[in-house]
């Protein structure tokens, strides 16, 4: 069942065309996540989802209804910012209260609801301290306090977590998924952090100027992106491209290498054309392991830089750059020749014409 | 392959797009209308001014301050500008306006070169007992000027500048040097310290830095700065009374004088004219800098 | 050794120092010497010199039994706290219009805000012409019909004041808007946005959310009206010269008048340091809250 619909939305600033004939459908329950780049559209996109934007044509449907007139607070949303937009002169109780005394819900049923929010979200001892005296942690949990006692299905998130700390910003997020786990509702959230989408979402939509580029389930987003740019997009340290050509049927030869793209899974056959081939840093297995792989070559490092956990080892095939991810206790030095190997099997092969998947 | 659902065109019924609106919604009515008759109180003075200016003096005397002239003439503004009396003196605002403008030009340069140097010392060279002497200059702001008038009076008179023209660019420097000095030391400061840190280790030094890599970075700050004291200093009227002799008084302090003088047959369409001549310069300078004054006075202000 | 190396304190930053001069002389020598010159000469029974021949609270005695100076502060006060209120909401008023995405906003703001840019002479001297009761608005309404109509603020003393508080707001609520519009752009736009999903109308907004949050912008609106209100003079002298009779002095003319008219210095030097005072019971409650708390890190 549909909870979200979107349909050929089109929004424009002056000539600027923002979003281009946008169609999205988000199920019930569904955690749907946003991403992209700056400027792609995306907290666009989420402002006339909640109504803060007029749209330049199109519909948007919440729960099979025709919302696209409608106020904000009639859509049956609640949305959580990333500068959390507190009323500072209130207390958290006065925050999570305010619209709904304002829509003159009954006082018990306010009572309820905030005691049932605070309670979800254990601020119960800050209900009656100001903004000012929280941590930004606690701020973001009473905001999302004030979406909560909303009592609606759908909630909107606008890069909540982007002005926390990298610790606080990994602790809220498994809090929101133990949210969402809790509450069932259909949750679509914005962010330009990967590692948020990844861990958060049910489906991305990768975006990219106005238009999504692909919306599928992470797992298939990392194994299976539909052209260069998500592959580009997704995945740190990001995807090696090599630049060469399939002209030989079912071999992608760069330079003086040939790989032989036989258990390759082809969206449409191979073509004979120039290609990009992507592979990304962690799937390469290097030392006597490698020569198992279905394609091995020797390589010398280039440059090691080691993170602890694991170790990129910048090297080069046919001198075009290509990094390697390695365990991190690995004894890989600058200047060493090693051995890489890999399955051509988990590459992404891209038509260097469209970028697009082959 | 996804791209696909992003491009088909669904079917639609019911609303779609923007919500239609009407252009005279009560709302709207209500805004504009409040608006443009708050526009109309504004305006109705610099109406009055003009319209009173054009006219001849039985024309005053019969119709109403509001009513357009009907036959223009430009007399008042050559009587106001060549003729009209301040006691014995019959040269009319001109003398007045040049006086302004000799007041003004060394003015303005000395008390902006004096404060920006100032404001660049307090952001870039901090050293001890300068905040406190800030504090006391941000104090001074507030003061009224009542009670350092007279010390200054006696002050002037011991440098043997009291009642001359250096004395009174020396009183516009002192009283304009708080504003200023925030002004500048404000805006110094939001200045990246890196480049003064990369300045420093180059091996420039105060003033080398000063003038080659803050002031060129500066002009915008200076531009505001100017349009505060053109405007403030030409605007001024209590140091030019007290600190100026009648044959060196400015603009204002003699318009102050023809229009109030007792003596003779109130002109009206002169005195008017040589008001709105008084703040023509301001106004030229409020309507050409725009946003830029905009910018000055609050600058001024919400720091302060 | 180490203390050989190192530089006289005094010479450190010296050039600095040096650029400096200019706002440490202004600073002690002019807002501090000059003001406590004239606080000391206070006492004084100084006439046409100053001279340090002390009388005591002498000065402050005669001030406080003179009849025009008790006008003048009774001016003060009521054209200052008219002038607060006044400003404030029609300030406040204007700049939430002006904030409400409308079109010609800058034309607007242009308008409202252009007779900040005139001098008080000239304020004062077109608001007589317009307050003229032969020529302007009474003679006006007079010719409509009311023959009877009676508006004439500047020839009746009981309501002068009004006629010079009609001139100041004209002429500086337009500086208060774009004082209170600066702020009004300063406040978060997700605020506005969290207020639209709430459902809460824009005047319950302003009122309950946006006011309070601007409690800084409104404390340093009314500090500069008040300090400017203290100076009131050109406008006053402009206007009405402080007639009719003694009805609209202000104590700033009070103290031009003893200081270079009437040869009574002691009571002009009294008269400034009761305007000092006067200036200090507003500043200081406002410095200490506004800085007294985080002291150092500015």
């Amino acid at each position: 069942m549909t909870s979200v619909s979107i349909k050929n939305l089109d929004l424009n600033f002056g000539s600027v065309k923002v979003l281009k004939q946008l169609n999205l459908e988000i199920d019930h329950g569904e955690f749907l996540v946003l991403l992209g780049a700056s400027g792609c559209g995306k907290s666009t996109l989420l402002n006339c989802i909640a109504g803060l934007l007029e749209v330049s044509d199109g519909q948007i449907h919440i729960n099979d209804k025709n919302v696209t007139w409608e106020e904000p607070s009639d859509r049956g949303i609640g949305m959580v910012f990333q500068s959390y937009a507190l009323y500072p002169q209130m207390t958290v109780k006065g925050n999570l209260s305010f619209g709904l005394k304002n829509a003159r819900v009954p006082k018990d049923e306010i009572e309820s609801r905030v005691a049932r929010a605070a309670e979800i979200l254990q601020i119960e001892p800050l209900l009656h301290r100001k903004p000012a005296a929280l941590s930004g942690g606690q701020r973001q949990r009473v905001a999302i306090g004030r979406a909560l006692v909303r009592d609606v299905d759908v909630f909107l998130f606008d890069e909540p977590l982007s002005n926390l700390d990298a610790k606080l910003r990994a602790d809220l997020r498994v809090e929101i998924k133990r949210l969402h786990q809790k509450l069932h509702n259909t949750m679509i959230y914005v962010t330009h952090d990967q590692v948020e989408a990844m861990t958060l979402a049910d489906r991305i939509a990768i975006m990219k100027e106005g238009l999504i580029q692909q919306l599928d389930s992470p797992a298939e987003i990392y194994n299976r992106p539909v052209n260069k740019y998500v592959a580009d997009f997704i995945g740190s340290p990001s995807m090696n491209f090599l630049d060469g050509d399939m002209s030989t049927k079912g071999k992608f030869k760069t330079g003086g290498t040939e790989i032989d793209l036989g258990n390759y899974e082809f969206v449409d056959g191979p073509i004979g054309a120039p290609v990009w081939f992507g592979f990304r840093p962690e799937h390469v297995i290097v030392g006597e392991a490698a020569t198992s792989q279905p394609f091995s070559t020797k390589v010398v490092a280039e440059i090691v830089e080691p993170m602890g956990s694991d170790t990129l080892v910048w090297t080069s095939i046919e001198n075009q750059p290509f990094r390697v991810r390695v365990d991190g206790q690995a004894s890989i030095k600058t200047g060493d020749e090693f051995l890489l190997g890999f399955d051509p099997a988990r590459a992404s092969i891209f038509d260097k014409e469209n970028e697009l998947r082959v | 392959m996804t791209n696909s659902s992003s491009n088909t065109t669904v079917e639609m019924t019911g609303p779609r797009g923007a919500k239609p609106k009407r252009a005279l919604s009560p709302r709207n009515i209500m805004i504009y209308g409040v608006l443009l008759v708050v526009a109309c109180y504004y305006l109705l003075p610099l109406y009055v001014m003009i319209a009173t200016s054009l006219k001849g003096m039985p024309e005053i005397r019969l119709g109403n301050i509001f009513a357009p002239p009907v036959d223009i003439t430009f007399e008042p503004w050559v009587k106001a500008w060549s003729q009209a009396c301040t006691g014995l003196n019959c040269e009319g605002l001109s003398r007045g306006f040049w006086n302004s403008v000799r007041i003004l030009i060394p003015s303005v340069a000395i008390s902006i070169l004096i404060a920006s140097v100032n404001g660049y010392a307090l952001a870039n060279w901090k050293f001890k007992g300068a905040e406190v002497f800030f504090t006391i200059l941000i104090f001074g702001a507030f003061i009224p000027y009542q009670i350092m008038i007279y010390p200054m009076v006696i002050f002037l008179r011991e440098l043997g500048l009291f009642g001359k023209l250096g004395g009174l660019v020396l009183v516009h420097t002192v009283f304009g040097m708080p504003i200023l000095t925030l002004l500048f030391r404000n805006y110094f400061t939001s200045l990246p310290e890196e480049l003064f840190k990369a300045a420093r280790v180059d091996g420039a030094g105060f003033w080398g830095i000063y003038f080659r890599i803050m002031l060129p970075m500066s002009i915008p700050i200076f531009v505001v700065a100017m349009i505060l004291q053109v405007t403030g200093i030409w605007n001024d009227f209590l140091f030019g009374v007290i600190y100026t002799k009648p044959d060196a008084y400015p603009m204002t302090v003699q318009l102050n004088n023809i229009v109030n003088s007792v003596q003779g047959v109130k002109e009206y369409n002169v005195n008017m004219a040589a008001t709105l001549l008084t703040g023509v310069v301001p106004l030229v300078i409020y309507f050409a800098s725009g946003k830029l004054f905009v910018r000055g006075i609050a600058a001024g202000a919400v720091k302060g | 050794m180490a203390q050989s190396t190192r530089p006289n304190r005094l010479f450190r930053n010296l050039n600095a120092k040096i650029a400096a001069l200019p706002m440490i002389a202004t600073a002690l020598v002019v807002f501090i010497g000059f003001t406590v010159w004239t606080i000391v000469h206070s006492f004084t029974k100084s006439k046409l010199l100053p001279k340090l021949d002390f009388v005591g609270f002498a000065q402050y005695e005669r001030l406080w039994g003179t009849r025009r100076w008790l006008v003048s502060i009774e001016n003060l006060a009521f054209y200052g706290i008219s002038s607060l209120v006044f400003s404030l909401t029609i300030g406040f008023l204007l700049a939430c219009l002006l904030d409400q995405k409308i079109r010609f906003e800058n034309t607007f703001r242009t308008i409202i805000l252009y007779p900040f840019a005139l001098s008080f002479i000239v304020t004062g001297l077109v608001w007589q012409w317009i307050l003229n009761p032969e020529f302007g608005v009474q003679n006006i309404v007079r010719s409509l019909g009311f023959s009877e109509f009676v508006f004439d603020p500047l020839y009746n003393a009981d309501v002068v004041i009004f006629g010079i508080l009609i001139a100041g707001l004209w002429q500086g609520t337009g500086f208060i808007m774009v004082i209170m519009l600066a702020g009004l752009r300063g406040i978060d736009q997700e605020i506005w946005k969290a207020s639209r999903i709430d459902g809460i109308p824009s005047w319950k907004t302003y009122i309950f959310v946006v006011i309070p949050m601007m409690r800084p912008v409104f404390i340093t609106a009314l500090v500069l009206i008040a300090a400017g209100i203290v100076k009131v003079y050109d406008l006053v002298v402009a206007q009405t010269n402080g007639g009719p009779g003694n009805a609209s002095e202000v104590p700033a003319k009070y103290v031009y008048d003893m200081m270079f008219k009437n040869q009574n210095l002691g009571q002009g030097f009294a008269a400034s340091t009761v305007m000092l005072l006067s200036v200090l019971v507003i500043l200081i409650p406002w410095a200490y809250l506004e800085f007294g708390g985080r002291k150092g890190d500015k």
